[in-house]
């Protein structure tokens, strides 16, 4: 560690008092700059936060925390980079932290089952050419994809909602939940089997 | 169909539908769904499956929460020496 420096009875020349005013100035300007970039993409991470929890007021709590988290640590930020990981990178941790993630129980149902379960489910119940793409999708509401998204566990939800929502690369969702890529696979793997088991569950009822 | 080919797709499905596929696996799932007609109806399931998550998360900011962002500018103070 250095020695305190004082400035008592050492009076700032006005070439460093010069200097010095600059380099605030470019701080300022480069934490602005920051700001500007992050808050663009506000509403982006704002969707992504909106599918990781349960409720709008959740979301909206979730990205306050995560910006003022954020501009905080602005410096530990390299430009360049992709921001919008760093950011959500931020908001998954906190939403990790504050355990705000309702614990579901573990799945009662294995999900070894094809991944054709839904379609398979929804051919059954309406005959075999029901197996259109189109008449699956009729049963499928906007309602039962969110509802069968948060009722998969949190550990498939973050990784479905980074990759299919957030269209964030494996790479990225690995870097962001700090996890292997590998891992982010076999869960994404399985948390899209989890949510057609929801769904066909769902639409079946 | 060869089962065979199906167990191979069924492996390639996902990274098919996430375009990760290296260009020999991409030729090999693609000339085996020009053949599969089971394949080729579970990868539009799927495919349509993908687009719907992806429409559920439409829904924009709620109002005033931008403000309430703006507010937060300037937490990251600056650094004099």
């Amino acid at each position: 560690m250095q020695p305190p420096v004082t400035r008592y009875g050492s009076p700032v020349s006005e070439a460093d008092s010069a200097t010095e005013a600059r380099r605030i100035a470019q701080e300022a300007r480069d934490r602005a700059r920051f700001e500007d970039e992050a808050l663009a993409l506000a509403d982006q991470v704002y969707r992504v936060a909106r599918r990781l929890v349960g409720s709008r007021e959740e979301a909206e709590d979730l990205v306050q925390e995560a910006y003022a988290r954020a501009f905080r640590s602005w410096r530990s930020y390299t430009p360049g980079t992709n921001m919008r990981a760093w950011l959500l990178r931020i908001l998954t941790n906190l939403n990790v932290d504050r355990g705000r993630r309702i614990q579901r129980t573990p799945q009662t149902q294995p999900l070894e089952e094809s991944d054709y379960y839904l379609a398979n489910k929804v051919a059954s119940a309406a005959g075999e050419d029901a197996l259109d793409q189109d008449q699956v999708v009729e049963r499928m509401s906007q309602d039962s994809i969110v509802k069968a998204l948060a009722d998969i566990q949190p550990q498939f939800r973050d990784v479905v909602v980074l990759v299919d929502i957030g269209d964030f690369t494996y790479a990225d969702a690995a870097q962001i939940l700090d996890i292997p890529i590998g891992t982010v696979m076999s869960r994404l793997h399985r948390g899209r089997r989890a949510l057609k088991q929801k769904l066909a569950e769902e639409t079946m009822a | 169909m060869s089962d065979r080919g199906c167990e191979k797709c069924e492996e390639l499905l996902q990274e098919f539908l996430d375009r990760t596929l290296t260009n020999d696996e991409w030729a090999l799932a693609e000339s085996h769904l020009a053949g599969c007609d089971y394949c080729r109806r579970r990868y539009r399931f799927e495919e349509t499956l993908r687009r719907y998550v992806k429409l559920s998360a439409v829904e924009r900011m709620p109002p005033g929460l931008m403000a309430k962002l703006e507010e937060l500018r300037g937490l990251g103070g600056i650094e004099t020496a």
